[in-house]
């Protein structure tokens, strides 16, 4: 920890409207244009992901208006299945590195970071700036794919090879499709990479005065230890994806082997490996999962400790716990891998950490949960959904048992079981953490309060609507039904179309209530309650400032820190909390410490 | 309002076990030597992370339930054992189950992939290509001739790539688009890719092993029933993966040999 004064960024508050709110230095507004981008691209890949099911649900159904958006792709409105693939593609990139990457890291990181560690903003402002903005590029990239003669890549998010490396010859989007593909994703990890370094600086350097790391509230150790993760997988995902680029156009093998032949013709590439791409990848992919997923444990962690004005049993605990997350996270990833037909020993080294992995998964559900005994809490939208938080990360993390060991993988790999996982535990539990912070954090962004009534309709429509759209996503994988299949001809997947049917009106219903959401969110933004300074009487730093926060976030007058930063249950002037920055002596009243 | 979230957490999860329970969706009935195991270890799995799953949502609700919305003489308590408790149970607990599931699961996943197929196991080669599986059987030589990629010719039906002119082995290698076997013999399975990735998924056999293109791996197994089974693909590898199957016919010894004669003659 160091004097602030010496570190704080130097810029000056902005006086034009393109340094205030476009190119801005200052990481509240970048954190807001995270936000927005996040929302803009979650909002694409749901309508992504109706079409999609839709199409799974009644394959001949034709979607009025979708042959505007590709002539080719869907004639007359109707999916062909090499248009679902590339819808399913676009949908899968998209959420996982435009929204569950970007709104609970870069997004309630950017704005709340600085804030909740004393600073008057990241150490590295203009990389910041330039952190969304290269972000922002990759996001136009992916979505100018829709664009082309022959439309995005259709080899999902994974982009397995050699599919990712032959070229056009191995089916629509395959050539330039995946050349924008490689090279947003390239673009995304540069945005991640300076984003990364400016998270683990200004957590590590620009600390007020009293704010030790224990000190730091759990969100701000999440993003911490997100950026850490950030750091390492973005670093090897962005190199793999300029060699795929390279195996284009540059007439490189990297992932390319001898002697393949498509449309009887010899492709002309030798020596590539094809499970090197899965290496690399996975070596990303599987940090990623915790990449979406450690913001959501520390916001929701954070929002719980303010609604059950009381502490957790012990918030070093979850720390460590989300430090054994990343850690394990880089081991395990070879799970992805049982039957990709890499040596079948190396299945069982990959097997045993997997499943230490929910050790520490366990001990944090076990604390939150065993936290509720004896709190007073409070119900609101924010508690809601950082209730719901904790149920999905149960639903979604007991089927990680399954998937983690090899034998039952046999079964389950590339079914709708794992489908139904990850969308759980990564995607919705996510999701509901993005949602938490969102209730939890707009009155301090936006300076206005958010409808309660319409949050806890979003709350309802969500929390059941999701069970019914994922929980049978682990049945049908159960039955055998193969993902990423455009339609279910007439072959063993047909009896399970009715599920399928189910899952589709499940998801149109739960994906309209989504708009109630973004309802409230534009109306709260302008016609909102005005929101006082500390609305939910809570305790962190980013609680003592004005709300909204002024440029240099404390307004000239940095602040000190004296105490833990969840001081709830005891007694002091305010009430039955004492905020980060208080130097008020209090007395607690909780039965043990 | 807190009591209803209560409820619903644990109607959500009772509805949600239902299924599971009574066997709504399953796998259709193993036929294959090693697959019982492979289900052992599922019913096995099923039982602890059900149990876990129901255990973690009910007391989620009944603390939701209980100390929500308090009056305002409510007094904070702490959980009897704190924090230091729960990371003990939980490393027991957890520890067990993750060692106990780690060993016993071995021993499905090492009948599959990590002994070697017996001497007398019957060699087949399944190929796939965008968007097929053919098979090759090596004939009465016992040997397969080897590939030429460049000779690959839908047009010709040389799918595999053979040249007979100059291989002998390759002159009676029996090229199929079905694959049969028969009923209680080992099959070794070797596995070629001619294009891009590909997967060999058959629900029934509890076998799945994807293809790598530039490196031929194999599996082997024994089917116990005879009938036809589904050969789908698993691993997306184009606009017609979702129409990439194939047919597998497990025939008692003497169909099977009438059908590798019949399909002899037709080459």
């Amino acid at each position: 920890m160091h004097d602030i004064s010496a570190h704080a960024a130097q810029h000056q508050a902005p006086t034009s409207f393109i340094r205030k709110h476009v190119f801005s230095l200052d990481h509240k507004v970048i954190g807001k244009q995270y936000y927005a981008l996040a929302l803009l691209a979650a909002l694409s890949g749901m309508v992504l992901s109706w079409m999609m099911r839709i199409h799974l649900g009644w394959t001949n159904a034709a979607i009025p208006g979708l042959q505007l958006l590709s002539k080719n792709g869907a004639p007359g409105g109707v999916i062909t299945p090499e248009y679902y693939l590339q819808l399913m593609t676009m949908h899968g990139t998209i959420m996982v590195f435009f929204v569950l990457t970007t709104a609970p890291f870069a997004a309630f990181g950017n704005f709340f970071l600085p804030i909740q560690v004393g600073a008057e903003d990241m150490p590295f402002p203009r990389f910041n700036m330039m952190s969304f903005w290269v972000t922002f590029l990759a996001f136009i990239v992916l979505m100018s794919s829709f664009f082309l003669g022959d439309g995005p890549t259709l080899g999902g998010w994974t982009q397995y090879a050699p599919l990712n490396a032959v070229g056009g010859i191995a089916g629509p989007g395959q050539g330039l499709g995946v050349v924008l593909w490689a090279t947003s994703i390239a673009l995304f990890c540069i945005g991640q990479l300076l984003g990364s370094l400016n998270f683990i600086s200004t957590t590590l350097d620009l600390r007020v005065k009293g704010m030790s790391l224990m000190r730091l509230p759990l969100s701000a150790w999440a993003w911490f230890i997100t950026s850490c993760m950030g750091l390492t997988a973005f670093a090897v995902l962005m190199p793999a994806c300029i060699l795929v680029i390279l195996d284009h156009v540059a007439g490189t093998s990297f992932f390319v082997a001898s002697g393949l032949v498509l449309n009887d013709q010899l492709v002309p590439h030798s020596g590539g490996s094809t499970l090197l791409w899965q290496h690399l990848f996975w070596f990303f992919g599987h940090p990623e999962v915790y990449i979406a997923i450690v913001p959501g444990i520390g916001i929701v962690s954070h929002i719980l400790m303010a609604n059950m004005r009381k502490p957790m049993l012990s918030q070093r605990v979850i720390i460590y716990c989300m430090g054994a997350l990343a850690v394990l996270s880089y081991m395990v990833y070879g799970h992805h891998m049982f039957v990709s037909g890499m040596n079948p020993v190396s299945a069982l080294a990959f097997s045993f950490p997997t499943l230490v992995i929910t050790i520490p998964a366990t001990i944090t559900v076990l604390i939150w949960v065993f936290s509720l005994y004896g709190s007073r809490l409070r119900i609101n939208s924010a508690s809601l959904f950082a209730l719901g938080f904790i149920s999905m990360f149960v639903s979604g993390g007991v089927s990680g048992f399954f998937l983690a060991q090899p034998s039952i993988d046999i079964m389950l790999h590339a079914t709708y079981f794992v489908v139904g996982h990850f969308h759980m535990v990564m995607g919705v539990a996510a999701m509901f953490g993005i949602f938490a912070g969102t209730y939890f954090w707009f009155p301090k962004m936006a300076g206005r309060m958010m409808n309660e009534t319409l949050g806890r309709v979003h709350f309802w429509l969500s929390f059941v609507g999701t069970y019914c759209i994922f929980m049978p996503f682990h049945y049908l994988g159960m039955a055998g039904n193969v993902r990423r299949y455009a339609s279910f001809p007439e072959d063993f997947l047909k009896p399970l179309i009715p599920v399928h049917r189910w899952i589709t009106v499940a998801a149109l219903i739960t994906g309209a209530a989504q708009l109630i959401f973004v309802y409230n969110l534009i109306h709260s933004r302008f016609r909102g309650k005005p929101a006082p300074d500390n609305p939910w009487e809570a305790t962190s730093l980013e609680w003592s400032t004005a709300t909204p926060p002024p440029w240099d976030n404390f307004g000239g007058k940095l602040p000190v820190v004296y105490h833990d930063p969840y001081q709830y249950g005891v007694q002091s002037s305010l009430g039955d909390y004492v905020m980060q920055a208080s130097p008020e002596q209090v007395k607690t009243e909780r039965e043990e410490k | 309002m807190a009591k209803f979230v209560a409820l619903t957490i644990i109607v959500i999860a009772i509805a949600s076990a239902v299924p599971v329970v009574m066997h709504t969706w399953v796998a259709p009935a193993d036929v294959s030597t090693h697959g019982h195991l492979i289900d052992e270890q599922m019913s096995e799995t099923m039982l602890e992370a059900g149990a876990a799953f129901l255990a973690a949502q009910i007391i989620l609700a009944i603390f939701i339930w209980q100390f929500s919305n308090p009056g305002p003489d409510a007094k904070i308590k702490t959980f009897p054992g704190g924090a230091k408790g729960l990371v003990i149970a939980a490393l027991v607990l957890v520890g067990a189950e993750v060692l106990a599931l780690g060993v016993f699961g071995v021993k499905a996943w090492a009948d599959v992939y990590l002994t070697a197929p017996s001497a007398d196991a019957m060699p087949v080669q399944v190929q796939a290509g965008q968007f097929a599986f053919y098979f090759r059987y090596p004939g009465p030589d016992g040997k397969f001739g080897p590939l030429h990629p460049e000779l690959i010719n839908e047009a010709t039906q040389n799918l595999f790539g053979l040249d007979p002119e100059h291989d002998l082995d390759s002159r009676d290698d029996i090229v199929t688009a079905e694959m049969a076997v028969p009923v209680n013999k080992e099959i070794h399975l070797l596995m070629h890719a001619k294009d891009v990735g590909h997967s060999f998924f058959v629900r029934e056999l509890r076998v799945q092993q994807d293809f790598v293109p530039g490196l031929d791996v194999s599996l082997h197994f024994t089917a116990t029933r005879v009938g036809r089974y589904e050969i789908v693909c698993t691993q997306l590898c184009g606009l017609g993966h979702y129409n990439m199957k194939a047919y597998l016919d497990v025939l008692s010894e003497h169909d099977f040999n009438d059908w590798l004669k019949k399909e002899a003659a037709m080459q």
